[in-house]
């Protein structure tokens, strides 16, 4: 690993984030907003706690939907804090006014995923890189020339002069994403939040960039958040690494303890998704079923469980999941569809979460029959250890589930994790 | 849902090849001059085998795939002869070869939301896909023959009558497979079917690639640029650079043991887990209207020699199975005086970057 700082000594943090949320509200029709109905809230961060040390680069990870690019537009202050702070020394971005905020991003700047939509196709490289320092008050042209050859040359793109006049068109990917990189650390910024930097570039060239951060780590004493999906170049990268699943940070911890010992489930299915070209090292694997859920109505218990390979009773089981179940034995070969979805009757109204579910339209005893079907088809099934009883209601039966808390972040060995399977180990609840 | 390791790749069958490409060529028009993006690609594909097409952007591979399914905007020209069954599909009537699109020659594509028509619920797509070729077929016939792909690409019944936006990204591209898949085709091309999804998704789909030729004896062209999703998902690879395939083998052998630089070089690039160092390819693939002299990659390979930038490589058979274009594999009779010498190389600056 290129750059490893001393992580347990207690150096005074870069940026603190104190239990930040950013919700943002989903605005219904207009009927709906007439009558005053409430459509809904997405928690795109939802409860984070995160602290920068200078110097350090700290990896997000996870699938889209999971927070990781909000909580990185956080620390411009580029989303609005629903609640908690993100302190950047003595001043809290979460409630600064935008002026001031203006005035802050000479110390953090972004660099964005995708160079074709960041540069604006009319600039020249030189106006792209200067208009920053032209922003920021540089008021001589000469001065400001001489701040975009400096940076261009940071990032290697030289001769300059073959550079300064192109237009974005004239330029391949890797150099565009240089472009961007040199209009973000014109202004000499502290913290850079690089937001998937590499995934839009070809393979040829992704080792390239990634080269380039780090050599500008090194000489500018840079400290990075770096965004990403992969957990590969996340390993090559970074030094503490936060995994995100649905607003949250489910896994949070150095890198070599996270590759080493990955503790919850969904960090492992990252590791085990990865997939590698040395055909050695091909491993059959256990994958997750389905996708990340809708972040407006996020699974009770844990948001992982749905998918969970590993889940237990105490992992919140609901409604949705119970839908899911049958609709998943519909897909089976020897499944008798025909004869068993009158039976079972619509499985629209389980989509509101609850911990009981009411199903069956053709006799209790029949949907018990096809329920019991279903189990013996797959013992091993973690749904069934989370139910807790089956009533008959009508002409179907509710089946009960037994409720469980979100979990929270505990510490597990070097690193914290938010899972069932780990409990608190003591009482040392320090956030990193 | 675990990969069976002990899968025998289909090549060891003695089979006729479904699809046997020669000398295929992609040419697209412009105001400078002929963009050449397939020169002279040749390979067999033999029933239910998957190969895997890698390379940088704008190698040519995209344009491959689509030439095959006779799928090129107006402005290009192809030449060359692929025989599916017996038959040059290039030499076919547009109509004959529209008969053969669909029912014999299917196509995923990348972004399956801009290829599902968002007005029409799924069952109506797979009523207009097997209506075109099987009009005496009842919707009830239909509907058995759709429910039965959709389940082995895991959507339940129960969404048979959904719209497109109803589904995630993971799921409508399990829909456009089964689409592709539902007239059982003998050839499908598969082009970066999974590049627009997410890590676990696409490590879903890659499974479901991979359990294709057990399920449907179906001959797979993938294109992608992850040597990861051809080292799962494929029995052979063909890398191409610069329009031209520079080597093909079976996947093992090949990453094993690359005997083209270029292969080599892109495989050392790739980031995975067990990286620990970084590594990249200098300078970016070449201006395929003025293509450079010999090898293509010689202005960017690490161990050129002299003959390299002067004459083409061969096209040999790849030591340990197979074909490969390099000059360092010979044959060393045709190789001038001093042309084993290394080149002198002009130094690859960013200006030079991909």
């Amino acid at each position: 690993m290129p750059t490893k700082p001393d992580t347990s000594s207690e150096t005074s943090s870069l940026v603190e984030v104190r239990d930040l949320s950013v919700h943002f509200e989903l605005r219904g029709g207009t009927l709906a907003r007439l009558f005053g109905r409430d459509s809904g809230t997405i928690k795109a961060v939802d409860g984070v706690n995160l602290a920068l040390r200078p110097g350090e680069v700290v990896g997000l990870v996870g699938e889209s939907g999971s927070g990781k690019s909000t909580l990185g537009r956080a620390f411009l202050g580029l989303v609005p804090a629903t609640h908690g702070s993100i302190h950047l020394r003595d001043q809290d971005l979460a409630t600064l006014s935008r002026r001031k905020l203006r005035k802050l991003r000479s110390v953090v700047q972004m660099v964005f995923q995708d160079p074709n939509a960041a540069l604006n196709p009319s600039m020249t490289v030189e106006e792209a890189v200067g208009d920053a320092l032209r922003v920021h008050g540089m008021k001589s042209a000469r001065d400001r020339r001489a701040g975009v050859v400096e940076a261009l040359e940071r990032v290697g793109l030289s001769p300059v002069e073959l550079f300064l006049s192109k237009y974005p068109r004239d330029l391949s990917g890797g150099q565009k994403q240089r472009v961007v990189i040199a209009r973000a650390i014109v202004l000499n910024p502290e913290l850079l939040v690089a937001d998937e930097p590499v995934s839009m570039l070809d393979m040829s060239v992704r080792a390239k960039i990634l080269q380039l951060m780090l050599d500008l780590k090194t000489d500018l004493g840079l400290t990075y958040v770096y965004i990403t999906h992969d957990l590969a170049t996340a390993k090559y990268f970074c030094d503490r690494i936060a995994i995100m699943y649905l607003g949250r940070i489910v896994e949070i911890g150095p890198t070599e303890e996270i590759f080493a010992h990955p503790r919850h489930p969904y960090t492992k299915a990252l590791l085990a998704a990865i997939p590698d070209a040395d055909p050695d090292r091909m491993v059959p694997r256990d994958l997750p079923r389905g996708e990340i859920p809708d972040a407006a109505d996020p699974p009770l218990g844990c948001a992982f469980h749905p998918r969970c390979p590993e889940a237990i009773a105490a992992c919140g089981w609901e409604s949705r999941d119970l839908r899911a179940l049958v609709e998943e034995h519909w897909t089976r070969a020897d499944a008798a569809y025909d004869e068993e979805r009158p039976v079972i009757g619509d499985l629209e109204h389980l989509d509101a979460p609850s911990t009981s579910a009411t199903i069956g339209t053709g006799g209790s005893a029949a949907v018990r029959a096809i329920l019991d079907r279903i189990k013996d088809e797959d013992t091993s099934e973690p749904l069934w250890s989370g139910v807790t009883s089956i009533e008959d209601s009508g002409s179907g039966v509710t089946v009960h589930f037994e409720p469980a808390p979100p979990p929270a972040l505990r510490r597990s060995g070097g690193v914290e994790v938010a899972c069932v399977l780990y409990p608190d180990e003591g009482t040392d609840h320090s956030r990193s | 849902m675990t990969i069976d390791l002990t899968d025998q790749p289909v090549t060891s069958l003695p089979q006729e090849p479904v699809i046997s490409a020669r000398d295929v060529r992609v040419w697209y028009g412009t105001t400078r001059g002929a963009i050449r993006a397939v020169d002279g690609v040749s390979f067999d594909l033999a029933p239910g085998e998957t190969l895997g097409l890698v390379g940088e952007s704008g190698c040519g591979k995209s344009t491959l795939g689509r030439g095959l399914m006779g799928l090129l905007p107006d402005g290009a020209k192809r030449d060359g002869e692929v025989l599916f069954r017996g038959q040059d599909i290039f030499k076919l009537s547009p109509k004959a070869a529209y008969r053969l699109r669909g029912a014999e020659l299917g196509m995923i594509f990348q972004e399956p939301l801009t290829r599902l028509n968002p007005l029409m619920r799924i069952s109506q797509h797979f009523e207009e896909t097997i209506k075109q070729h099987e009009p005496r077929l009842s919707k009830d016939e239909i509907r058995d023959r759709a429910l039965e792909v959709l389940r082995l690409m895991g959507i339940p019944p129960t969404r048979y009558r959904s719209y497109p936006h109803e589904f995630s990204g993971g799921m409508r591209q399990r829909l456009m497979i089964a689409l592709a898949l539902v007239l059982r085709p003998a050839f499908v091309v598969a082009d970066e079917p999974t590049t627009a999804l997410d890590v676990l998704v696409e490590a879903q789909i890659v499974q479901i690639l991979n359990d294709l030729r057990r399920n449907f004896q179906t001959s797979l062209l993938l294109i992608t640029h992850n040597v990861g999703i051809v080292a799962e998902a494929c029995d052979r690879v063909a890398v191409m650079y610069a329009g031209r395939i520079v080597e093909q083998g079976k996947v093992a052998d090949v990453f094993k043991n690359p005997q083209h630089p270029y292969t080599r070089e892109l495989l050392r690039s790739t980031i995975s887990l067990s990286t620990t160092g970084l590594h990249y390819i200098e300078g970016a693939p070449p201006d395929l209207v003025d293509p450079p002299d010999g090898c293509r990659f010689h202005p960017r390979c690490p161990e050129a020699m002299n003959v390299c930038a002067s004459k083409n490589p061969v096209n040999l058979e790849r030591p340990g199975g197979g074909r490969v274009e390099c000059w360092l594999v010979g044959p060393e009779d045709e190789i001038p005086a001093d042309g084993k010498q290394p080149l002198k190389q002009q130094e690859l600056t960013v200006a030079d970057e991909a």
